[in-house]
Order: structure tokens, then sequence, then C-alpha cells
């Protein structure tokens, strides 16, 4: 399937689920309501005409700092689906604002969600609903703040851990 | 209180139970010799089997997407080559392809091929050095000096090209930095040749070998479906069975005009692995020889003719503004002007002055040459994509290497996302070891691949 044909599917089965599509540069896109994106997931993941049956990548956009995006929700969660069947990508996306910055946990779907979920939470601080063990991945336990939102300063320091001596 | 008698203390009953025997934990890293990174394995162990294991990742992290948000587009291109430090040449590519497609341009013929030839001489490194270090963590010492010699060849190969061994730099977003230099073809065949007698040496060293067979075969197997599920790509994946390569499922560069077979395995345990990898090499090499033969224009022969200056004068001539005439004459330029001639810089690159420095000529001299150039080295002006987002994926050499930049219209990338080939295998570590010795978390560790510059960033 090309990139519209799969994301026409995605509106007429979701509707207003489905907040906004592109296909900009090859990349069908499609921004998803946070509470619809599970349901897309096993959509996605289950339907025989898309079978994305790997979640290649799942990451996270701070578009704090982003011209004409500086008053929307802060963060987007952004998952790369890929389909071994019938090789076609999606990119799907979830917008959460900042004071409640979560997203339901993709784990129960496919077991990588587990570590791209950590690391997304370690990095911009979004919770994921129903990880089983959301601990930070990349940073140490007493790292304070969250590296890659864009009110972290690059040249921030923090404060030096373990014993005194 | 019950008496203890000595056998239960040996039996590892330890304090405080009472009766039973009980869980013994055991730290491998984050500074461990069969560790090919700083990371660490927490194993529980019932006996000398693996029963439970979390693996805790992040030490070597550098803020590689945070850093390449700091400074223009170019500039990231030296971060990526710490990224895989063993075949830092895809990922540079990689990079450089992604940030082609946020600008909607396509590279020139002989650039594809340039990349396709780089990037499947630091796939053969890559492997080589996997299969060298693993092998030697199971005694096999020999081979590990045998792969070393080869990759010795390779990077000999790189370093003629790129003036660097391993923080090489060689791709710029619209192109390369330079073309292959002379008869890089003959010197190909020759390191192909070596290469190639020493993968036959290590084949009969380790394919039959018993004892290699013993701790390799059935160990750290992994089911086709639990791969999938665990996004693991590479070959990896391959020694599940599922013959996915991004080579061939969405040919970037010239793949689609070269051929190759997809070697893939059964068992998805680590001697598939190994035998996916060594086939995988040929089929490398064998890339490289087409490509090499392929090479639009061939060999480009720089024809001086009129009179060579020497490139000071010229650069003199330029700053008196004698530069009438001067663009078209011909010149060499010193190695300390760092720069690329203007005949194969047309070969390379694309004919796209937003993007592309101009060859050094035209900055010494001619005026829009060095307006040109300042165009794109000042701060905040530079390659400025247009608003967007685009992921581009590359055969990494331990699996799909995918750059999703993120851009907002200024010379420097908003986000820059890194999905690492070797992540998802880490995060499936523990499920490969569990209810094996701990002896297999060796090979099964080093069947990964593990790389840990792109696993931390």
């Amino acid at each position: 399937m090309d990139g519209q044909a799969i994301l026409l599917r995605l509106t007429s089965t979701f509707g207003p689920g489905i907040v906004e599509t592109h296909d900009h540069h090859g990349d069908p896109t499609a921004v998803v309501e946070r509470s619809a994106i599970l349901e897309a997931f096993r959509f996605c993941r289950d339907d025989p005409d898309l079978r994305f049956n790997v979640l290649m990548d799942l990451t996270a956009v701070d578009y704090l700092k982003y011209p004409e995006r500086e008053f929307g929700p802060r963060f987007e969660v952004v998952y790369h689906l890929y389909s071994l069947p019938h090789n076609h990508r999606l990119r799907l996306k979830v917008r959460v604002e900042e004071d409640d910055a979560r997203a339901p946990s993709a784990v129960g779907l496919w077991p990588i969600a587990n570590w791209f979920e950590r690391e997304v939470w370690d990095m911009f601080g979004i919770r994921f609903d129903g990880h089983p063990d959301l601990r930070r991945l990349l940073m140490y336990e007493e790292f304070q703040g969250h590296p890659l939102r864009k009110d972290y300063p690059v040249t921030k320091r923090q404060p030096l851990i373990g014993p005194n001596n | 209180m019950a008496k203890r008698t000595r056998r239960e203390i040996y039996l590892g009953e330890g304090s405080g139970t009472g009766s039973g025997s009980q869980h013994l934990y055991v730290n491998m890293g984050p500074s461990h010799p069969a560790m090919h990174g700083v990371i660490r394995i927490l194993a529980e162990l019932d006996g000398e089997t693996v029963v439970n294991a979390d693996v805790e990742i992040g030490y070597l992290h550098r803020a590689f997407e945070k850093e390449c948000e700091a400074g223009p587009y170019n500039n990231a291109i030296p971060y990526t080559d710490r990224l895989n430090y063993v075949s830092p040449l895809i990922n540079n590519f990689g990079y450089a392809s992604c940030v082609e497609k946020l600008l909607g341009i396509d590279v020139t013929e002989r650039c594809k091929y340039v990349r396709v030839i780089m990037s499947e001489i630091s796939r053969v490194s890559d492997h080589l050095t996997c299969i060298g270090a693993s092998a030697m963590e199971l005694g096999a010492f020999t081979v590990f000096l045998y792969m070393i010699k080869a990759r010795e060849y390779l990077w000999e190969l790189v370093e003629d090209v790129t003036g660097a061994r391993l923080t090489i730099s060689y791709a710029r977003v619209g192109g390369v930095k330079a073309d292959l230099p002379d008869a890089f073809g003959v010197k190909v065949r020759k390191a192909f040749k070596e290469t190639r007698q020493v993968l036959e040496e290590v084949g009969k060293l380790l394919t039959g070998n018993r004892i290699f067979m013993d701790r390799m075969v059935g160990v750290g197997a992994l089911s086709r479906e639990e791969t999938i599920a665990y996004a693991i790509t590479g070959p990896l994946l391959r020694a599940a069975g599922v013959s996915y390569d991004v080579r061939r499922a969405q040919p970037h560069w010239a793949y689609d005009r070269v051929e190759f077979e997809i070697p893939t395995g059964r068992n998805g345990d680590n001697y598939d692995r190994y035998l996916v990898r060594m086939a995988e090499m040929e089929q490398s090499m064998r890339i490289v020889e087409q490509a090499l033969d392929a090479l639009p224009g061939g060999p480009i022969n720089v024809d001086w003719e009129g009179r060579a200056i020497d490139p000071a004068s010229y650069v003199d001539l330029g700053k008196q503004g004698k530069t009438e005439g001067l663009l078209l004459i011909p010149i060499t330029l010193s190695p300390n002007l760092a720069g690329i001639e203007r005949p194969l810089h047309r070969a390379l690159n694309v004919p796209d002055k937003r993007v592309v420095l101009p060859p050094k000529e035209n900055t010494y001299g001619s005026i829009e040459g060095l307006m040109n150039h300042f165009m794109l080295i000042m701060d905040g002006y530079g390659i400025r994509p247009p608003k967007g987002e685009a992921y581009f994926a590359v055969e990494g050499a331990n699996g799909e290497l995918g750059f999703y930049i993120v851009s907002d219209g200024t010379d420097r990338p908003y986000r820059v996302r890194c999905r690492p080939p070797c992540f998802p295998p880490m995060a499936a570590l523990p499920r490969m070891i569990e209810g094996e010795m701990v002896a297999d978390i060796v090979p099964t560790f080093g069947s990964i691949n593990m790389i840990a510059g792109e696993l931390d960033r």
C-alpha cells in the first residue's frame, strides 16, 4: 500500500481519532488522539492490509521553541512503524501537554517499547501509563531534569553525587 | 537454631535463609574484559544458570542528540563518526542522506556509488571485528589476530580515501568530502584478496570446530516472532530466517543497481549469526567490486592542460583582484587548503549552492565563490531545510540505522534522533541469556556486536 492509501484507511477507521495527516517527503504521518493511540496500534499491527509488525523507533520531540507551536501541546511522542510482510512504513504521533505529560504504554503490543519508553521518560520526562518498570535508561537515578527538553540548557551542570569523601 | 554443617555452606546456602538454596546476584561490568564497551549486566543465578538478568546502559552517553541541536547541520557529521566507531562511514552517509531527504535533493550518481563502496568496506570491517572479538573471548586468539590483520587492510583503504582511520567525517550534506584516490580499485582488489584469504582460513578454523560449535550452536537463540517483536534488525534478524535488509527493501543510493544475496539462517542462535555475518562479508565485497566497475565516468583523470599554478600564487592573484580568466585555469590545490578540485567537485556534489560549499578555486578565486562560501559558513546562514520532518534508514552493520530529523527552517536541526541498530538486541539480551549458563553470556553478548557509541549516544 502506498502512503496515501494507508492514511485513508486510518482516517476512515478512526475518524475523529485522527487529528491530522500528511505525507511530506514520502513519509506517511498521522497525528492520533491520545485516547485512540493504543487502538490505532492494535489496528495497524493486526489489520491484514497494514500488518505493521515492527515498532522500528519510538521517540519524542519537544516543540517548546518551534515557530508557531509555542502555545500548542508541548510534546509529540513519535512512533515509527514498519511492516515486514508489506514493506511499508508509517509514522504515528501523539501530542501531549506539558502539565499532563503522559501517554499510554505500548509494551503490551511490542516488548521493545519497554526500553524506548524508558529512554523517552529519561530524556523528556513523559510518563507512560501501564509501563511495568519506568526507570531512567541512559542517565543515572540522581540526575536532575530531562536533558532533551528544550528548556534544559546544553551547558547545565549536575550536582556531584557519591560519598562525601 | 539449627547447627550448620560445613557441607551446607559449600552448597551456597548463604546466611539468613534457614534452608534450601538461594539465588546469587553477579555483576558483569561496567568494566569487564568480555564487555566490548562499558555496560553492566546484573545476573541472577541459580547455580550456574541465569534465571534473570537486568542490563544497564548509558555509561557512554555523550548527549549526541542534544549536541546536534546546538550547531549547524554539517557540524553534526563529526558526532556521527562516534556513533558506531567500527563502521563510521555508514553513520555519516545515513545522517547526510536524511538531511538531503529533508532538503529534497538527490546526490550525483558518482557520489551514490562512492557511498555504496565505502559503506560496504565499513560493513566488512565491522563484521570482522565482531567475529574476531567474539572468537577471541571463546579462546580463539588466532582468529582475532587474523581478523584484525584483514581489518587493517580495509582501514588502510579508508585512510586512503578519507585521511583518517576512525573519525573520518567523510560525508557532507549533498556529497562527500573528496573523491576516491588514484588507483583505488587496484588497492581494493588487493585488500579483498587478502581479506578473502583470511575469511577462508577463519572459516576452516571456526565453522566446523567442535569447541566453537559447542559454545555457539543453540546458544542465545531467540524465536523469529520474538526477534520481530523486539524490533531487532540486521544479521540477528536474518539469522532467525527473515530476509529483511534495508538495502533490498528500500534501496537507497545505488543498491538497486548491484547484485547481491541476503544470507539467512534458520535457528536464530549464535552460530547462525556467525554464519550470516561470514556470508555477508562476501556479499559486501561483491557489491564493492560491482560498484567499482560501474562507477560512472570511470576514473576521473584530471588533465592539467595549460599552466598549473601554484595555489599560493593563485590566492595572491585573487587577493590582488586579478581574477579575470582565473576560473578557467585548472590548478592543483595543495592539501593544506583542504578543499576539493573543481572537476571532482562537480562529479561528487549536487549542483546546489544553498547546500554545498563551492570548490576551493572558486572560494579563493572569485567574489561569487567567496560569498557562497560565507553564506554557508556564517552563523545563522548555512543549510536551511524547509520546515518539516523526515526519517531515513540505511542498513548499518548491525541492522537498520535510522535518522529522524525535525527542521524548523533555521540552519540548525531542531531535533535529531538516531535509531541505533544495536539498541533493540540489547533490550532483548535478558531474554536471550535467561535459562543459559553464565559462560553463555559472553558469546551471546559478542554475537549482538554491541557498540556502546551508538547504544548510548
